[in-house]
């Protein structure tokens, strides 16, 4: 399959020629396949967010290409804002940077910038009030009026209302409790379901990204040392404990019981997978 | 991003002879030069002072490209200034068409003012990069003081001015992430005519000022919450001292101030 968007050796130097230059990121080559579920897992500061706002353009690299279904994104202004609705990025804590008078208004910020008809627009924002579990009451009141959970599903709704073959989140769930995040990913898991949508979900819990996605990409310092499915990121167990990432609890207790002898899969990260793992060792015991 | 450049009021932290300088030692010799950009009359007076200037840059560390994009946001006064004094100076017309006269006189004016304003800006910038708002806040409260004897209220305004300077890079730091938001959902801040682009930044200035606020009642709540309750009676973790290599900067800029002055007065 081809990659619907791709960085070749993207570098970015933050406030370059002064002295607070910082490179965030250093050669990136990094892809996400049409219809994906891809999660980014890094340490804060590690550069997750700067390689995100290179996907639809919000930063420039200071060197490299960011490609959109193969073209260079900077190849035209016309095309950088093109493809900005069609890669939806959800910022971290994304309410705050609400601003209309009326959650329905907010929605509609985004497809109106589309060019969209009024019937389309309204169509769009009631459907995507929905999807992210709105109540339609709530659609005429200010977005300053909401709690932190509401406001961060007016933010997605409005992301959403787009319509973008890509979704990006950062970190959607950060400061919200269980319930509420269980909420959200199951929305983006419909979101990417329903719409066969590509989506690059930004986190810094194992235990979220293993659950949800199907390939994981690992930032460290503005680079990628791995990526790949759960099981083969979390093969290197060490290596992301050095680099101040934990793996999933089962890995965790997985890889204790490895050094302590006893003969198991190394690859285990969920506790369905655990379950397995361990009645399978159990059966070969009995069997020898 | 064009808003990140903006550098006014920033500090670029180092360990350089200018950046220990005690910060009223600063103050003065600033004050003294500005006086002598406004003293000096012709090149040999203005070729004095750029190079006090460039001796202060060199010695200070700081990057002369830092100081060069400092001056993009008044390139427009500059052309300004320039334009006006160029017809408006009475003189040895050298060309005229319409009602415009361009004179000898207004080109030297001109270039003057232009590298007056541009020493004056440096100058200033030069300050802040090397100085700790909290340090410049202090040294001007410091040099202030007498006034407290007229009932002007010194450390009220010093504490104002350390809170704007310390917010100034927080609130283009919260544009930048508002525009960015808007940005992402198709929102067009950079084509279009003047109407079309001013309207778009109508959705920006409400959830700015909207922070802001916020940010103040914080601010003040935390203030609060530490006992602050004005200038009275407060002593300080830092007290500022004079050192030999302070007062000799001081007298520096003074003597150069004087000489200029001099010069000046003898039309150089
Ligand atoms: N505007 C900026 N100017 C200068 N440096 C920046 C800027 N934004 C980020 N950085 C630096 O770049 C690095 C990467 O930042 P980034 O925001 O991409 O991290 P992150 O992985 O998203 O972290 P977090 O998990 O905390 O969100 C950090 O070291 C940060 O200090
Ligand atoms: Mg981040």
């Amino acid at each position: 399959m081809a990659a619907i968007i791709e960085t070749k050796q993207l570098t970015h130097i933050y406030s370059q020629g002064t002295p607070f230059e910082h490179t965030a990121l250093d050669s990136v080559d990094f892809s996400a396949e049409r219809g994906e579920y891809l999660a980014v897992i890094g340490r804060t500061g590690s550069g997750k967010s700067t390689l995100i706002q290179h996907l639809n353009g919000l930063l420039k690299p200071t060197s490299g290409q960011v490609l959109f279904n193969g073209t260079d994104i900077w190849e035209s202004k016309d095309l950088t804002r093109q493809v900005r609705c069609q890669v939806g990025l959800v910022f971290q804590y994304p309410e705050y940077q609400l601003f209309e008078e009326t959650v329905y208004q907010d929605i509609a910020f985004g497809p109106k910038n589309m060019g969209l008809d009024a019937d389309e627009v309204d169509r769009r924002v009631k459907q995507s009030a929905r999807f992210v579990g709105l109540e339609p009451g709530v659609l005429e009141k200010s977005p300053f009026d909401l709690s932190g959970g509401q406001k961060r599903r007016v933010a997605i709704a409005g992301v959403i209302a787009m319509e973008p073959q890509v979704l990006v989140l950062d970190e959607p769930t950060a400061g919200l409790d269980p319930s509420g995040s269980a909420r959200i990913l199951d929305n983006i898991r419909t979101y990417h379901q329903e719409k066969n949508a590509c989506i690059i979900l930004v986190s810094h819990s194992m235990e979220e990204v293993a659950r949800e996605a199907e390939r994981l990409v690992v930032i460290h310092r503005g680079t990628i040392p791995f990526s790949g499915p759960p099981e083969a990121v979390f093969a290197h167990g060490e290596e992301l404990e050095t680099m101040g990432l934990g793996v999933p609890a089962m890995t965790r207790v997985f890889a204790r019981l490895r050094s302590m002898g006893v003969d198991l899969p190394a690859s285990v990260y969920t506790i369905p997978q655990a379950r397995e793992a361990v009645l399978s060792a159990l059966h070969r015991k009995e069997g020898t | 991003m064009a808003l990140r450049d903006i550098t006014l009021g920033q500090y670029f932290p180092g360990s350089s002879p200018i950046h220990t300088l005690d910060p009223r030692a600063k103050l003065v010799a600033m004050i003294c030069y500005i006086v002598a950009l406004f003293l000096g009359k012709w090149f040999v007076t203005y070729a004095i002072l750029l190079l006090a200037l460039a001796a202060v840059v060199k010695v200070s560390t700081v990057k002369p490209k830092a100081l060069v994009r400092g001056l993009k946001p008044v390139v427009f006064i500059l052309v300004f200034t320039a334009v006006l004094n160029i017809f408006y100076t009475p003189g040895e017309a050298l060309a005229s068409f319409w009602i415009f006269t361009v004179t000898k006189e207004g080109i030297l004016h001109a270039f003057f003012m232009v590298v007056r304003i541009i020493m004056l800006i440096t100058c200033t910038f030069l300050l802040t990069y090397t100085t700790s708002p909290l340090a410049l806040t202090d040294g001007l409260e410091s040099l202030m003081g007498p006034l407290k004897k007229i009932h002007v209220p010194v450390h009220e305004l010093s504490m104002m001015m350390s809170i704007a300077l310390r917010f100034i890079p927080t609130l283009i730091e919260e544009t930048d992430k508002i525009m960015s938001a808007q940005k992402a959902r198709g929102a067009d801040f950079d084509s279009g005519n003047l109407i079309q682009r001013a309207k778009a930044l109508i959705p920006l200035l409400v959830p700015l000022f909207i922070s802001a606020f916020r940010r103040a009642d914080e601010l003040a709540t935390a203030m609060e919450c530490r006992c602050y309750h004005g200038g009275e009676g407060r002593t300080r973790m830092k007290q500022l001292h004079y050192r030999p290599g302070d007062v000799l900067f001081m007298l520096g800029a003074l003597a150069l101030a004087v000489g200029i002055g001099v010069l000046g007065h003898w039309g150089l």
